[in-house]
């Protein structure tokens, strides 16, 4: 698993560089969200730009990384592909994250905050 | 590109793979570019490759959870969509039966979505425990 982060004031932007988050890989992706995000902003935009696929597994740990952390930090999502935007609406995740059409949006979205 | 089922209408995929996370992406791979598959719209794709995935690491997780084994996985293109047969030698389902595949409940699950998507992305699931095997058929609607 890859991800790049940027740091500005208030946001913490991780960029994942595969193209999945699946079963092979879910468990690894949270502990490096746990070691990316320990000293975040209040908010962490992950762009989800380049995964063109999501599974149960992955979507069950972009959930526990939304709660790892809670309460003061938020995790939002930019840039769903097709296949990740369906898995998000089947399951009704995405009416529980906050999804930016693009991880530009996210950031602008941000200034107020 | 629709060619292979054009003159193949009733082209049909077998794949064995070993029953873990790392050999289930690369199977999905094979899967993917297979010839049952050319027949499918992008959209269609996705969504069987999504059934496929959570079938096969649930098969992974949960019938083989005290030690390794195999899958075996037979795809054909026909009118209603894709028909799938998923065959392994694991533990019988529970109850003897697939979950119902409710929706969690819970406000922020971070498991339980696989067999809800199985179950809403299928048609025509049939369970059997025949010799030994698991046998799982489904059609993935076009």
């Amino acid at each position: 698993m890859q991800l790049q982060t940027q740091t500005r004031p208030k946001v913490l932007s991780v960029l994942v560089l595969n193209d999945r988050i699946d079963a092979a890989s879910a468990i690894q992706f949270k502990e490096q969200m746990r070691d990316l995000t320990q000293s975040a902003g209040p908010r962490v935009v992950l762009d989800l730009g380049r995964v063109q696929f999501l599974d149960s597994s992955g979507l069950g740990a972009i959930v526990a990384v939304r709660k790892l952390l809670a309460p003061d930090r938020v995790l939002e999502l930019s840039s769903l592909t097709p296949t990740v935007e369906k898995v998000f609406r089947l399951t009704r995740m995405d009416s529980i994250f906050t999804i930016h059409p693009s991880h530009a949006v996210a950031i602008a979205n941000g200034t107020g905050g | 590109m629709a060619l292979a089922a054009d003159i193949f209408p009733d082209i049909t995929f077998r794949l064995a793979l070993a029953a873990d996370p790392v050999a289930v992406r690369t199977g999905l791979a094979r899967i993917v570019a297979s010839g049952p598959f050319a027949a499918l719209s992008a959209d269609h794709r996705a969504t069987a490759e999504i059934v496929l995935a959570e079938v096969l690491n649930n098969i992974a997780e949960h019938a083989y959870s005290s030690g390794p084994g195999d899958i075996l996985i037979q795809l054909a293109a026909i009118p209603a969509g894709l028909e799938c047969q998923i065959a392994d030698r694991g533990r019988e389902m529970p109850g003897g039966s697939p979950p119902d595949g409710v929706l969690p409940q819970e406000d922020l699950p971070e498991g339980g979505f696989g067999w809800y998507l199985i179950r809403s992305l299928t048609r025509g699931l049939t369970y059997q425990r025949k010799d030994g095997q698991n046998l799982l058929h489904f059609v993935i609607p076009a």
